[in-house]
């Protein structure tokens, strides 16, 4: 009885609670929504109540789990799922042109929704093991150890994911002290780069017109973006849908289950990537920044979690996992809007599916296991 | 200590800045998104409001016709009926209530219904047809049709019903269809038939209806229609028609099927008749059954919990699902095992003194009845267990395993049916498997004893004693059973055949299976089942049997004082003409007793049915009395 008691005390205090009640406002606002977007009552939408009472118990699980153990899982972590990952490239499973899936016999695994979870626990994990005697040569090695992931969720396709991997990777070597002098000059180079693409659009979308790195249909992607107007029947359809829905959503939105874009079936994919399309559309504007609000309090708790952290580890991961979660944001809401191409980038505890959820929900625990086993560190 | 804590400072800071860093940008990232929707929802909202406003073509799934599912002479037995339906789109109706009360004029609208469909508005989109009453008859629907102007928004549709004209005769082969749930979806997203699945709630759950699922559902069109921005349909742009599920006509002689279910009278149990000629599911019984209409639009809770619920088990298929013990209708296959293994000739003497000694444990004969000296012919028509116990010392459980397995015990048949159980077919390697307990595993001798007479583990579907008896008929050629004869496509009239597993021959010496045929044609002239079979009018080779439920622990049986659900089931199996067979069954009535009083009487009625040749006598054979020759 005394244990049980201990452990409940336990997991009571091992919970971040006002990171808790902004993730339980965003699940009940998303599992709102899920109920919109399918029309009613169906079988995803239940199938969606569970994922989310799954995520809380993971997140729960993850939350009791001290730093330190966390940190001396990260290497074999991340080498298990690098070999998975491999293993995909071999064995894996194809669905819709891309080779995601893992079958292990009695379950089935996306390795590389767990590299987002991976690849920024091992770099956190180097950074604090090399501490304070980091060299160029650290980075480079820091570099490598996100891009072979990287190319190996390049490949099967799917770009979206593969971003989320690089981009958290990045956020370690940020927080860690990669010099400035080497951002700005990338950055430059982008805003060039793409100022540059916008004005040659014309001749860069020529069907003839040959992308070295790109798969055509990411090379269609970018076009689409570009001027979503010129195949809207095609491969624009989905931006010009979506961009539709949001804007005739208004100040104060359509009215709940009543978006004509979202019921009628022209959002595509409104349960999955375009859910934000189907928010925006039924609560309009006002809704729209409430939502963002709420995001922007998510990252602010999580950047503070990371100020605070005893541990350089914990310092780097909570700063990193934080900018991933904006990331998912800013990417899938810069898509539903027209201001990205479209990769299959998720909406965090909107869009329907299970895995994506259990990934968020193990970022959050460790997110709240920092947060909480600061002072039992010293 | 100075220095590590002024660099871990220095750190710190730095960090900080980096955060403040990462923070701003993001703030800066999400502030590009408001602007972003400032200018979709706000200065460009008139326009893009006019653009939701006239997206107009919208896609609607055309559900293909189910097949219908007949008998091998036509006879229906599973088909589609038009059945009305009021739905309601909330967003086209102004003043529902107003509509409501007025509709209750034209069609009657229980209190029930109007609580459901409230219930259901508010969970479901306001461009979402909502049913208001299901099943209005002709009279109520073309009431409503001519009044229909008077209620926008209110719509009168017509869909086919699944429909089962046979009621619970054939329910457990043909199965019904149901409403698709959660699992079937998973399965058809596992298939990439989601997509043909659009429009349909229903699919087939259990029977003939499952396992032909695909054939019977067709594949599903699609109209591209055009309609206003509340989602009414104006005309149609592009149509891309649905292909019609094909026919199916199955095995089952409906005639037959009535006959035999009939024959059961009220009794627990199940029959198995095949054609042994080419494997045909001839009649396919399993007592009590249900009516599958009642599952076709969602079962009632009440009537589900009935059926679940009750101790006679409606909802089991027993021929497929039910393992029994055969008792001694296994004796015929014990005895050709003993011939063809060169164990004990037909002619070899063996005294029964109504037991058999096996170390010091004694194994007696039903009733203990003494029945002297017999030779093979002798013990099958009596059926003395005594002259099977005492194969034990000479036809090792292996041995005798892999002999009855030719004949397809304690394996799935294949047949074309969902959900078929193998049952259990002892070995020594069987043993070892099923049982944890190391001390458990060894085989005992006294068990090949139990074996022997179709008890102890053996544990067979009425089906496989069916499938075996039809292997003795054909002497010795096992052809799959099947359920299915052909599939139809009813708009070109084309019939394709049902093509199953080629026959598979058995290396059966003809003269061995000769003697057991004789003596199983005395069973039903002298034997065991003389009385069912008197005055027939054809040879009939059978073998009547009992199976023990209830372990006797030396205590003597008594039907009158065991527990009806522990009493003897009363089995029978056989095929007539005995020299040229046209039908091969097996037949188990449920805590029954005796083999020859119940079960052979059932058979007796089935085998006249199908045997003699035209309906005007069986209509006189049927009667208990005898009909004169024609």
């Amino acid at each position: 009885m005394n244990n049980l008691a201990w452990l409940a005390k336990y997991a009571f205090k091992s919970i971040d609670w006002p990171l808790l009640l902004l993730l339980l406002i965003l699940s009940a606002m998303g599992l709102v929504v899920m109920h919109s977007a399918v029309g009613g009552t169906s079988w995803r939408y239940a199938d969606q109540e569970k994922h989310f009472l799954m995520a809380l118990f993971v997140m729960w699980a993850v939350a009791m789990t001290p730093p330190q153990i966390i940190a001396k899982c990260a290497v074999p972590f991340y080498l298990i799922v690098l070999a998975l990952l491999i293993g995909v490239e071999f064995f894996g499973e194809t669905s819709k042109g891309a080779t995601r899936w893992l079958n292990l016999g009695f379950v089935r695994i996306q390795p590389s929704e767990m590299m987002k979870i991976g690849a920024p626990m091992m770099l956190a994990w180097y950074f604090q093991f090399r501490d304070r005697h980091i060299y160029f040569i650290d980075y480079v090695i820091a570099a490598i150890v996100v891009l072979v992931p990287f190319a190996l969720i390049v490949k099967q396709p799917d770009l979206g994911t593969a971003l989320l991997v690089m981009g958290a990777g990045f956020y370690v070597i940020f927080f860690a002290g990669l010099s400035f002098k080497l951002i700005i000059p990338v950055v430059v180079l982008g805003v060039v780069g793409l100022s540059t693409i916008l004005y040659f659009e014309d001749f860069l979308c020529l069907p003839d017109t040959n992308w070295v790195m790109l798969h055509d249909y990411q090379k269609g992607r970018i076009c689409t973006l570009l001027d979503p107007t010129k195949d809207p029947l095609g491969k624009g359809f989905h931006t010009m849908q979506s961009m539709i829905a949001v804007g005739a959503g208004g100040l104060s939105g359509r009215g709940y289950m009543s978006g004509t874009q979202a019921q009628l079936d022209f959002i595509p994919e409104r349960t999955t990537d375009f859910i934000f399309a189907v928010f925006a559309e039924e609560f309009g504007l006002y809704g729209a920044v409430t939502l963002l609000a709420l995001y922007a309090l998510v990252i602010w708790r999580g950047l503070v979690i990371a100020l605070r952290a005893e541990s350089l580890f914990g310092r780097l991961l909570a700063g990193a996992l934080t900018m991933e979660l904006f990331v998912y944001i800013f990417v899938n809401i810069g898509m539903v809007l027209g201001l990205l191409p479209v990769v299959g980038v998720p909406l965090p505890f909107f869009s329907y599916g299970g895995t994506a959820l259990i990934t968020l929900s193990v970022a959050f625990g460790i997110l709240m296991s920092i947060s909480k086993h600061n002072k039992t560190q010293n | 200590m100075l220095r590590p804590m002024s660099s871990e400072t220095a750190s710190r800071s730095k960090f900080r800045i980096r955060i403040w860093v990462a923070g701003l940008f993001a703030m800066l990232c999400l502030s590009i998104i408001v602007a972003r929707l400032w200018v979709l929802q706000v200065d460009r909202h008139d326009g893009l409001v006019q653009r939701a406003d006239s997206n107009r073509t919208a896609f609607v799934p055309i559900v293909p016709r189910r097949g219908n599912i007949v008998d091998r002479n036509g006879e229906v037995l599973a088909r589609n009926q038009l059945n009305y339906t009021l739905e309601v789109m909330p967003v086209q109706v102004k003043r529902l209530d107003k509509t409501l009360s007025e509709l209750t004029e034209v069609v009657n609208l229980s209190d029930y219904e109007i609580r459901r469909f409230k219930r259901k508005l508010q969970d479901s989109s306001r461009y979402a047809n909502v049913v208001l009453r299901n099943n209005l008859n002709d009279v109520e629907a073309a009431w409503f049709a001519s009044q229909a102007f008077r209620f926008p928004g209110v719509n009168l549709k017509g869909r086919w019903v699944r429909d089962y004209p046979q009621g619970e005769t054939t329910a457990h082969l043909v199965g019904y269809i149901s409403r698709i749930s959660e699992n079937d979806l998973d399965k058809l997203e596992n298939m990439g038939q989601t997509g043909n699945y659009r429009g349909t709630d229903v699919i087939g759950k259990k029977g003939v209806e499952k396992t032909y699922e695909q054939l019977l559902h067709g594949l599903t069109g699609s109209e591209s229609i055009e309609v206003t921005a509340k989602g009414r349909m104006v005309r149609s742009l592009n149509r891309n028609d649905p292909s019609a599920g094909k026919d199916l006509v199955l095995t089952i002689d409906l005639r037959l099927q009535r006959i035999a279910e009939q024959a059961f009278e009220g009794q627990r149990g199940a029959l198995v008749a095949i054609d042994p000629s080419n494997g045909e599911i001839l009649a396919f019984v399993s007592r009590p059954a249900f009516d599958p209409n009642l599952f076709v639009d969602g079962i009632d809770v009440e009537s589900w919990r009935q059926l679940n619920e009750s101790e006679d088990f409606p909802l089991v298929n027993r021929p497929l699902y039910g393992t029994y013990p055969i008792g001694s209708t296994y004796k015929p296959f014990v005895a050709l095992a003993a011939l063809e293994l060169k164990k004990r000739s037909a002619k070899e003497i063996i005294y029964d003194p109504g037991y058999f000694d096996l170390g010091k444990q004694r194994y007696r004969n039903s009733g203990s009845t003494v029945y002297g000296a017999i030779d093979m012919h002798r013990a099958l028509v009596v059926s003395s267990d005594t002259y099977f116990y005492s194969l034990a010392t000479l036809i090792p459980i292996d041995e005798l395993h892999d002999f009855m397995a030719q004949f397809g015990f304690g394996q799935m048949t294949d047949i074309d049916l969902d959900g078929e159980k193998a049952g259990v077919l002892p070995s020594k390697d069987w043993k070892r498997k099923a049982f944890k307990r190391r001390e458990d595993q060894s085989w005992y001798q006294g068990e090949t004893v139990s074996s022997l007479v179709g008890q102890g583990y053996n544990s067979f579907t009425l089906l496989q004693l069916a499938q075996a008896t039809a292997v003795l008929a054909n002497l010795g050629v096992l052809r799959q059973p099947h359920i299915a004869r052909a599939i139809k496509d009813a708009r070109t009239g084309e019939v394709v055949p049902i093509t199953t597993k080629p026959p598979k021959t058995l290396s059966l010496n003809p003269a061995n299976i000769k003697v057991v045929r004789d003596a199983m044609v005395e069973v039903t002239k002298l034997g065991t089942a003389r009385q069912a079979f008197e005055g027939v009018l054809y040879d009939v080779a059978g073998k009547t049997g009992t199976a023990q439920l209830f372990s006797l622990k030396g205590g003597k049986y008594n039907s009158k004082t065991v527990d009806e659900r522990l009493r003897d089931h009363s089995l029978f199996m056989g095929f007539a003409p005995a020299q040229n067979p046209k039908i091969a069954l097996a037949v188990l009535v449920e805590n029954a007793g005796w083999g020859g009083a119940v079960a052979a009487p059932i058979a007796r009625k089935v085998f006249d049915a199908w045997v003699l040749p035209s309906t005007s006598d069986q209509a006189v054979l049927l009667q208990p009395s005898l009909g004169t020759k024609p």
